[in-house]
C-alpha cells in the first residue's frame, strides 16, 4: 500500500517509492539520504498538522507537514495478529 | 602556508576535530548548524606548520543554503581536505566523500565517533574502507582525542583519486554499494536514552516535556540569577567595595570631573550602586553584580540544552505554532540563542533557508526577544514593584513577537517552506566540555560588552555635563512624554540603549519611575532598536535594504506597543489581567487566523507535483 509519510502510522515501517516536488527541495531530501528505496520507519508525527519524524539507518530526520505529504511510502504489509501495529 | 579544510556532514564533531588539532577555542553543540562561518587555526607537524580551516557543514557540494555555500567554496581553496565523517551514519556521510574525492584535492577521512558506532552495533572493516577508497582513513574519537595523532601522521599520505565521474543518482548506487562491503549492523536493543530520544519526540509526552524543560530552564536563570546576584551584592558590593569607593571619593574631594566619571553623584552623601552612574560604581554593579550571575546561570542551561541534542526536538515540538508567524521550527534555536545574546541569534539565523525566513526571524528577534544583561536588569527594576508588573514586560512582548509574526506573514511575498531536519542523538553532556564552553562565553561576555557598559556610562556623564541630554529631553517631550508617559530625560535611555540596553535600563532607575512607567521603558527599550553590536551582524546579515525595513518595524512596533500600554496599564485594566490577557490573545490569535505560509506552500507544492 502506498501512503504518503503524513498518512502513515506511527511505528510502521516501509520504503521509499516517491519524492514528488520540485529539484531543489527533492535535491535537499536526497543529501539527508531520503531517496526512492530508501527503508524508513515512522517514530511520530505531531498532530494538527505538525511534522513527522522518521528513522533512517541510524539517525532521525523532521520533515515538516508541507513537505511530508509529498513523499510516498511503500508500507510493509504486517500480519493481522502480529504486534507493534 | 598550506591550508588543510575540515569538511564533513552536519554535527559530525568537525569543530571538535578542529579544536583538538589547533588548540583554538570554538563554540561546539550537539545540533547541525553550530559553525555558520569558517574559523582558522594553526596546526604544527613534523613536515612544517598548516593553516586549518573549519568549514561548517554540508550534506553535499552541490550548496542549498547560505552556510553550505562558505563549505563548498572552502574546499576549492584546500591543499588537503579532511573529511570527517560519522561512523555511525556512514552511507549518508560517504556521498560527501565521494563529491570529495571527485574534486582535485588530496583526501583523508576521519572515521569519528567510531566508539558510539560500536555501541550502536555498527562494525566497519577500516581496511576495506581504505582500499576501496583509495584514501587513508583513519578512526578518531575526537572528544577524547582518541586517533588524532594517526591523523595528522596520515595527512603525508593524503591522496587525489581522481575518478569515476558519478551523478546524483548513481553517486546513491555506489554508495550503498561500498558501504555493503565494509559495514555490518548487528541488532540490539534500545538504551534509555532512545526510548526517551523517542518520547521526546511524540506529541504526547513531547509536549510535555518541552514545557517541563522551558519551566525549570526559566526557574533556573531566575531564580539561581537572583540568588547569586543577591549573594555579591552582600558579600562584594556592600561588603566592602562600597568602602573601597568611598575612600576613592574622598580622595578625590567628594565631587569634580573625574569623581562624577568614576564614582558619580553621591546619594545621601553615599554611594549608591544604582543611582550613582559612575563608571567604577554603577557600571561596574552593572556589569558584574547584575548582569554576570544571570547571564552565567543562562548559559550553563543553554550548554546543557546544546548539547543534549534537546534544541532540535523543541523544534520538532514547536513547528507547528511556528509556522503561523511565518517561521518553521529550527528558528528556534535563534530565538533561545537571543535570550543569551542577540548577536550569536542573529548569525545562527543563517540555517534559515530562504531570505524571508531570515528576515522574519531577524525582526522578530531583535524586537522581542530582550538578551540576558537587559532581562537582568528588568528582572531587578520592575520585579520589585511586584510580579505582575514583570509579567506584563513578558506578556507584552510575547503579543508583540506573535502578532509582528502574523503580520509580517501575510504581508510579505512568497511562504516559508517546511523544515527537513536531522535529530542528533541525545548524548549525556561532558562536565568538561560544558566548562570550557561556559568559560569561553563568559570570556567573550567581559571582553566585547566592558568597553559598551563602562562606555556608555561615561557617554551618559559626558552628555549630562555638556546639557545635551536635558536639551533633548525637552526636545522630546511631547513623543516620550506624551505618547508613552515617561519623563522627558527618558530620552536619554533610548539613546544609550544604541550602545548597551542593561545601561539603558539601569539609567530608569534614577527617573524615579512608577511601576507602569518602568513597564512601558523596558518595553520600549527591548523592541525599539537592536543594540551596535546587534545591529552591526545584521546589516551584514540582511543587507543594508532588509536592516531599513526591519528598523522601521522595529520603531513603529516599540512606540505602539509603547502608546498601547500607557493608555491600558493600570489606568483600564490592572497589570495582572492585562498580563493574563496578552498571553491568552498570542495564544487564540493564531489559532483564528490560521498559517498564510501553510497555505502558500501546499497550494504551491500542488502546482509543482
Amino acid at each position: 500500500m502506498e501512503v504518503s509519510l503524513v498518512d502513515m502510522k506511527s511505528g510502521q515501517t516501509g520504503v521509499i517509492t516517491k519524492v514528488r516536488g520540485g529539484a531543489n527541495f527533492s535535491l535537499k531530501l536526497n543529501q539527508l539520504g531520503l531517496r526512492e528505496g530508501k527503508r524508513i520507519k515512522k517514530i511520530s508525527s505531531v498532530f494538527n498538522r505538525g511534522p513527522v519524524t522518521i528513522n533512517v539507518d541510524n539517525y532521525q530526520v523532521a520533515v515538516g507537514y508541507g513537505k511530508a505529504t509529498r513523499v510516498l511510502v511503500e508500507v510493509d504489509q504486517v500480519e493481522e495478529n502480529s504486534p507493534g501495529r | 602556508m598550506k591550508k588543510i579544510v575540515l569538511a564533513g556532514n552536519p554535527n559530525v564533531g568537525k569543530s571538535v576535530v578542529f579544536s583538538q588539532l589547533t588548540g583554538s577555542k570554538v563554540m561546539i553543540s550537539n545540533y547541525a548548524g553550530t559553525t555558520v562561518e569558517f574559523t582558522k587555526g594553526l596546526l604544527n607537524t613534523g613536515q612544517g606548520t598548516f593553516e586549518v580551516l573549519d568549514a561548517p557543514g554540508t550534506y553535499s557540494l552541490e550548496p542549498t543554503s547560505k552556510v553550505e555555500e562558505v563549505a563548498s567554496s572552502l574546499v576549492d581553496q584546500a591543499d588537503i581536505v579532511i573529511n570527517v565523517v560519522d561512523a555511525t551514519n556512514l552511507e549518508r556521510n560517504l556521498f560527501l566523500t565521494t563529491e570529495l574525492l571527485e574534486r582535485e584535492v588530496p583526501l583523508v577521512v576521519a572515521l569519528n565517533m567510531i566508539d558510539e558506532a560500536g555501541h550502536k552495533g555498527v562494525k566497519i572493516d577500516i581496511e576495506k574502507l581504505e582500499s576501496l577508497l583509495g584514501v587513508p582513513v583513519i578512526p578518531t574519537v575526537a572528544v577524547s582525542g582518541e586517533g588524532l595523532k594517526e591523523l595528522v601522521d596520515s595527512l603525508s599520505g593524503a591522496v587525489n583519486r581522481g575518478q569515476f565521474p558519478l551523478n546524483t543518482a548513481n553517486r546513491w548506487a555506489y554508495v550503498g554499494e561500498l558501504v555493503g562491503e565494509v559495514q555490518e549492523v548487528v541488532h540490539r536493543h534500545h538504551s534509555w536514552l532512545e526510548t526517551l530520544q523517542d518520547a521526546s519526540l511524540r506529541p504526547l509526552t513531547g509536549l510535555p516535556i518541552a514545557a517541563a524543560v522551558l519551566f525549570v530552564a526559566f526557574q533556573l536563570v531566575i531564580g539561581l540569577g537572583e540568588f547569586i546576584h543577591e549573594a555579591m551584592e552582600e558579600f562584594i558590593f556592600e561588603g566592602f567595595y562600597e568602602t573601597l569607593l568611598l575612600s576613592l571619593s574622598n580622595a578625590l574631594g567628594g565631587s569634580g570631573f573625574w569623581h562624577n566619571i568614576l564614582i558619580g553623584s553621591l546619594v545621601e552623601g553615599s554611594i549608591d550602586f544604582e543611582e550613582s552612574l559612575g563608571v567604577l560604581t554603577t557600571g561596574v554593579y552593572v556589569e558584574l553584580g547584575v548582569v554576570l550571575p544571570f547571564l552565567a546561570v543562562f548559559y550553563l542551561v543553554l550548554g546543557f540544552l546544546e548539547d543534549s541534542g534537546y534544541l532540535p526536538r523543541l523544534a520538532v515540538m514547536v513547528d507547528r505554532s511556528m509556522h503561523r508567524i511565518g517561521l518553521h521550527g529550527y528558528s528556534i534555536i535563534p530565538m533561545v540563542l537571543g535570550f543569551g545574546c542577540n548577536v550569536p541569534a542573529a548569525l545562527a539565523a543563517r540555517n534559515l533557508e530562504s531570505r524571508r525566513e531570515r528576515f522574519i526571524a531577524c525582526t522578530l528577534m531583535s524586537v522581542a526577544i530582550p538578551c540576558m544583561a537587559q532581562l537582568a536588569l528588568i528582572v531587578g527594576l520592575v520585579g520589585r514593584h511586584g510580579f505582575e508588573y514583570l509579567a506584563v514586560v513578558f506578556a507584552a512582548l510575547f503579543f508583540i513577537w506573535v502578532v509582528l509574526g502574523l503580520i509580517i506573514d501575510r504581508v510579505m511575498p512568497g511562504y516559508t517552506p517546511s523544515m527537513v531536519i536531522e535529530i542528533p542523538p541525545y548524548r549525556i553532556p561532558s562536565v568538561k566540555a560544558q566548562a570550557k564552553k561556559l568559560a569561553m562565553r563568559i570570556r567573550g561576555f567581559l571582553v566585547h560588552a566592558t568597553p559598551y557598559i563602562l562606555g556608555g556610562i561615561l557617554v551618559v556623564n559626558i552628555l549630562y555635563t555638556v546639557g545635551l541630554i536635558q536639551l533633548l529631553g525637552v526636545l522630546f517631550a511631547p513623543v516620550v512624554q506624551g505618547l508613552l508617559g515617561l519623563p522627558g530625560d527618558a530620552v536619554s535611555t533610548l539613546l544609550i540603549g544604541f550602545l548597551r540596553k542593561d545601561v539603558a535600563v539601569a539609567m530608569l532607575i534614577p527617573l524615579g519611575l512608577s511601576a507602569r512607567q518602568l513597564v512601558i521603558g523596558a518595553v520600549v527599550l527591548a523592541a525599539y532598536f537592536p543594540c551596535a553590536a546587534t545591529f552591526t551582524v545584521l546589516v551584514k546579515e540582511m543587507g543594508v535594504v532588509d536592516m531599513a525595513k526591519s528598523a522601521v518595524i522595529m520603531i513603529v512596533t516599540a512606540f505602539s506597543a509603547g502608546f498601547i500600554l500607557n493608555l491600558l496599564l493600570d489606568t483600564i485594566i490592572p497589570a495582572a489581567y492585562l498580563a493574563a490577557g496578552l498571553v491568552i490573545l498570542s495564544i487564540i490569535l493564531p489559532m483564528v487566523l490560521g498559517s498564510t505560509s501553510d497555505r502558500r506552500e501546499l497550494s504551491d507544492l500542488d502546482e509543482t507535483a
